[in-house]
């Protein structure tokens, strides 16, 4: 058990005069009323990840008077992060999330407490740190953590309010509610890693996880409330380019290996090793790589170098090293462009896409073809600050 | 008799873009079979090598997860739209 101090119990439900004022606009619909309202200030909540989905639940569930809100991250805030992440802004880059996510809660109300986990979560900590809460919300931008969270959550019997986003689109569902399925319901297993861009390689549109993270806060409050109908059993798609939404039926699959009827995960598992993904050395060792002080030497001496972008044309316009862009889609059809008897060192972004096409071209019988270690993303680094980065 | 496809966000680079399609068969299996045939670099995407559709990709008539009707021998018609959903990881990133 941790250490409470007023934490981790429940907190005095009583509204004062200040907070009654407060919570008005809440306490005038028959569905909260000054109950509801008592019930948001003795709930937790629990967010994993201080991100984009993460920044507007925080922000609307510290308004709506949630008594204890948790938050688990380990990141800095980087400019990149400022075109959706609207709990962070210019002044804190540089500085933890959470730092500045506690200042902007307690900027919105001071009546929050606010519970900072800077760590990554794992199979060692995420028992103990979920089980202090009511509700957790996966704001998770990796399937490890999210095959986690998932499973810690059934094992705990606690409410997950999932949401995931990529491009333009998103999904969010309640899952490990009471007789509802859970995200292993719905996909047993992960996609092995390099097959499913990343936001981070395919792009996010700004608004999107604003969209995706108030859909969660909502379900989240529902949930401690107790009204409405929650999004248990239910995939909500959502489509921001579009603006269409769908819904899909889900249920708790009787064979799940965590939820179903008998279950062969009782405890957390390694979910990096489950998700396919190696230990960092391994990667760093690989032969195909080259890293870009070796690439950059090698072309001042003068060295015949081919060099090839595999990236996306809107990429390129942003930066490029006058490599010959052929996206990493359409390489299997343009293939013919290349020369099996030149070097060719392949870049990408940072490193993923281009360790692909290395490894695609290996199988064509490719033998002189390395992959730029870390990328453009690298070479603006360590070779050329003057570079646009993104 | 064609029924309309929906292709997800990910898998739209190997649709030419396309977020719909219309296809001929009289079942789910036939209808991705003639996705696959139109665009092969997909294949890899919704089958794992032994041909099982692979598990982070769910298909859906209408509202309604294969899974829990007849799989891929699912019967479709005109009427129905067939969506395919793949997991995504984004999120915090």
């Amino acid at each position: 058990m941790r250490e409470t101090g007023g934490r981790g119990g429940k907190p005095d439900a009583r509204l004062s005069r200040e907070e009654i004022r407060r919570y008005g606009r809440h306490l005038i619909l028959p569905e909260v009323g000054l109950e509801g309202q008592a019930k948001l200030k003795s709930a937790s909540i629990l967010l994993v990840g201080a991100g984009g989905l993460g920044s507007p639940l925080a922000l609307y569930l510290a308004a709506a008077g949630i008594g204890r809100i948790g938050i688990v991250d380990f990141d800095v805030v980087d400019e990149s992060n400022l075109q959706r992440q609207i709990l962070h802004s210019t002044p804190y880059v540089g500085r933890p999330k959470l730092v500045s996510a506690k200042d902007r809660i307690h900027a919105i109300n001071p009546h929050v407490d606010v519970e900072l986990f800077s760590m990554r979560l794992d199979s060692g900590n995420a028992l103990d740190v979920l089980r202090d809460y009511d509700v957790v919300v996966d704001g998770t931008d990796n399937f490890p953590t999210r095959y986690l969270v998932n499973d810690a959550c059934v094992l705990l019997k606690k409410p997950n309010v999932y949401g995931s986003i990529f491009r333009f689109e998103g999904q969010v569902s309640v899952f490990a509610a009471p007789g509802g399925p859970c995200y292993r319901c719905l996909y047993a297993d992960p996609p092995p890693p390099g097959l499913v861009p990343s936001c981070a390689e395919g792009g996010v549109l700004g608004v999107l996880p604003g969209i995706i993270g108030t859909i969660q806060a909502t379900e989240a409050i529902k949930l401690v409330l107790g009204i409405g109908e929650p999004l248990v059993g239910r995939l909500l798609l959502v489509d921001a380019l579009t603006m269409k939404t769908k819904e899909l039926h889900l249920r708790r699959n009787p064979s799940c290996k965590v939820c179903g009827d008998h279950p062969e995960i009782t405890r957390l598992i390694d979910y990096e090793a489950f998700c396919g993904i190696a230990p960092r050395e391994e990667s760093e060792e690989n032969p195909d790589a080259v890293t870009v002080t070796d690439v950059k030497s090698r072309l001042d001496r003068g060295e015949d170098i081919f060099l090839l972008d595999v990236r996306e044309p809107q990429e390129y316009e942003i930066a490029n090293l006058g490599g010959h862009l052929i996206p990493l889609n359409d390489l299997p059809g343009r293939v013919h462009e290349l020369d099996s008897s030149r070097d060719i060192v392949v870049y990408c972004h940072s490193g993923v896409r281009s360790g692909q096409a290395v490894q695609f071209l290996k199988t064509l019988g490719f033998r002189k073809v390395k992959n730029l270690s870390g990328g453009i993303d690298a070479w603006a680094e360590e070779i050329d600050p003057e570079m646009a980065r993104y | 008799m064609a029924t309309r496809v929906l292709i997800p966000t990910p898998l739209r680079a190997y649709t030419e873009k396309k977020d719909a399609l219309l296809l001929e068969g009289n079942t789910v299996g036939e209808l991705l079979a003639a996705l696959t045939t139109a665009y092969v670099p997909l294949k890899r995407h919704l089958y794992d090598d032994a041909g099982a559709l692979r598990s982070f990709v769910n298909v859906y008539v209408n509202d309604e997860d294969i899974r829990y009707l007849q799989k891929e021998e699912t019967r479709v018609t005109e009427a129905d739209t067939v969506s395919i959903i793949p997991s995504i990881a984004g999120g915090r990133s």
